[in-house]
């Protein structure tokens, strides 16, 4: 069954009856829970609390939109200002060192090398060990800190971020430095303006893919963040989840907002996302 | 553009000044070792530092200021609790079903969209967005979806006269049901993936064997698993690593609950420093680093050595 679209890939007729059922599969799997969270934060909350997939009887739109925001002293927004705070702070150092690492990495033979590849990979794969980063943090006097967690986030996430930067540089001719270095121009700016001007297109890969994921991590600010007034998107959709149990119109609408952001990245760069998430697949 | 203008210029300070060059480059490499220093301050500190550390307080009785050595107590202790040693193995169970479920699904998925088949374009969007929206999100839609009473799973499995399980609720189903929210989410990237690999095979191969008179059966098996290995060997790591590690979707779901039959290593970690046993807790941060390297690394050289053999 599964080489039968192997076989219509090679014909020009089309396979109208698997295209069929495909789509009216991924509308069943795929849609309709995405309908679902938005008919269910325009409901009123009598019946949004039917958890049925129904039309809304009357649309409350605005108002769960205002009810949501208000919560909590206006909690919503301050988290989102926090999560953008975050979000900004920790890709952009994440794109300026990555790119410093990545470059170095591979243009200059030596014996660091092997140590520095090493340990880029054990950031891929060796999971973080929580209470001892708490412990660095507070000697280091940025526990339950905003700069902290954004330190904590560029740790934990620079590592991907190198790997696309050096593929990406490994394309880039050697010529142009040697150009730019007789030309008398020092390392910094033979960086800065020749080469990382030509990452743009890498760049805008990194920052749109890692901001989705800072945007989305939990994880993080729940340990190293804890608290009402400092906190994330994802800690107060958390929190209301345990608040709003009999409010499920409220609950789902501060979903939906929080889809938002991730959903207009998806619009506007798909294909830069799936470039970079699909670059290590080749080579392996 | 730049480079056709600068080449000549190359050649021509090479050519008269060679010693002048070669004295600067030895001294002053263009490339400086110090552009790893801020990126390295910042991982060493907050990733290399807690790592070391972590072996260290795990042998101990720790409240952030001050601990206390007591050896391997936090280990044997870890693994004299029933309720934390089924942590180890629901961990193991959700990292080989949602990998096993990605490749398979992700696999089937990529050679249906690869293929010609209408609304090609609009399936592919629909199976990779999940992958970009919140994890506690998409958690707590389905918390709701599969109520056992009024969810739109059960209602909807009602209709056509099957009675579901209390998918969260039942001990023997919650964990697994995680684990399929789990695929749900991530089975649009193990798909992009495989469709990044299967494109990347060149159409004369599948021309070749229809004209030796291959079965699509055996193109499927002989062509697009063999030469997606690398491809497979990537999803494979990447929701082993993903899946051993889990935390935010289970928590979002169940806590581990009910009793603890979907408590994993991650979940229980995070009880423990809640409760504020640190050293215990940080003891389970070191089972799961030993668990991920057991498991990644003998994978990762046994996967890529057989590429080679092919």
């Amino acid at each position: 069954m599964s080489a039968v679209p192997v076989v219509a890939r090679r014909r020009p007729r089309r396979n109208y009856w698997l295209s069929a059922v495909a789509i009216l599969l991924s509308i069943v799997v795929f849609v309709i829970p995405f309908a679902f969270i938005v008919l269910t934060a325009v409901k009123d909350r009598q019946q949004a609390s039917l958890l049925d997939f129904s039309w809304p009887d009357n649309f409350q739109i605005v108002q769960n939109f205002v009810d949501v925001v208000k919560a909590r002293d206006y909690m919503l927004i301050i988290a989102f200002i926090n999560s953008t705070i975050l979000t900004v702070a920790s890709v952009a150092i994440m794109v300026v060192l990555a790119a410093m690492v990545a470059y170095v990495l591979q243009r200059r033979k030596s014996r660091w090398n092997v140590l520095v590849n090493f340990l880029v990979l054990s950031g891929l794969i060796i999971p973080p060990a929580v209470v001892p980063t708490i412990w660095v943090l507070e000697k280091l006097g940025l526990f339950r800190t905003m700069p902290g967690l954004i330190l904590v986030e560029v740790a934990f996430g620079i590592s991907f971020a190198i790997l696309l930067f050096r593929a990406f540089i490994a394309t880039i001719p050697r010529e142009l430095d040697e150009a730019a270095i007789i030309d008398g121009a020092s390392p910094l700016r033979l960086f800065f303006r020749v080469i990382f001007p030509l990452l743009r297109s890498v760049a805008i890969t990194v920052i749109v893919v890692q901001s989705v994921t800072v945007f989305n991590d939990f994880v993080n600010p729940l340990y190293f963040l804890p608290g009402d007034q400092n906190a994330t998107v994802q800690l107060t959709l958390y929190n209301f989840s345990s608040q709003f149990t009999s409010q499920y119109n409220l609950l789902f609408m501060n979903i939906l907002l929080i889809t938002i952001p991730p959903l207009v990245m998806f619009l506007f760069f798909n294909r830069r996302i799936v470039a970079g998430l699909t670059s290590g697949a080749i080579k392996g | 553009m730049t480079t056709t203008i600068h080449a000549p210029r190359a050649h021509h300070g090479e050519g008269t000044g060679s010693a002048a060059p070669d004295w600067r480059r030895r001294k002053k490499s263009p490339y400086p070792s110090w552009f790893y220093l801020p990126a390295a301050l910042i991982y060493g500190v907050l990733f290399l530092v807690p790592t070391f550390a972590s072996f260290y307080f795990s042998l101990t009785r720790w409240t952030i200021f001050d601990s206390h050595f007591i050896g391997f107590d936090n280990f044997v202790n870890f693994f004299r609790e029933p309720a934390l040693v089924s942590g180890l193995t629901h961990t193991l169970v959700y990292a080989v079903v949602t990998s096993g479920l990605k490749v398979v699904l992700g696999l089937l998925l990529a050679v249906l969209l690869t293929s010609q088949i209408v609304g090609r374009g609009y399936l592919r969007s629909v199976v990779f967005f999940p992958v970009l929206v919140s994890t506690i999100g998409v958690g707590l839609t389905f918390t709701v979806l599969m109520n056992p009473e009024k969810g739109l799973i059960n209602e909807s499995l009602g209709m056509i006269g099957i009675q579901g399980p209390g998918w969260l609720t039942d001990p023997d189903f919650a964990l697994l049901s995680v684990a399929l929210v789990d695929v749900w989410k991530g089975v649009g990237l193990a798909t992009l993936i495989f469709i990044a690999g299967i494109v990347s095979i060149p159409q004369e191969y599948f021309e070749a064997a229809k004209v030796d008179g291959a079965s699509d059966t055996a193109s499927f098996f002989k062509i697009v698993l063999p030469l997606a290995r690398p491809a497979t060997v990537t999803v494979v790591i990447l929701s082993l690593i993903g899946g051993l590690r889990s935390f935010d979707l289970i928590w979002a779901m169940t806590r581990g609950g009910p009793g603890f039959t979907s408590d994993v290593i991650a979940s229980v970690i995070y009880k423990q420093y809640q409760a504020g046993f640190y050293g215990l807790s940080t003891a389970g941060n070191v089972i799961l680093f030993v668990v991920v390297t057991a498991i990644i690394l003998p994978l990762y050289w046994f996967l890529s050595r057989k590429e080679v053999e092919l």
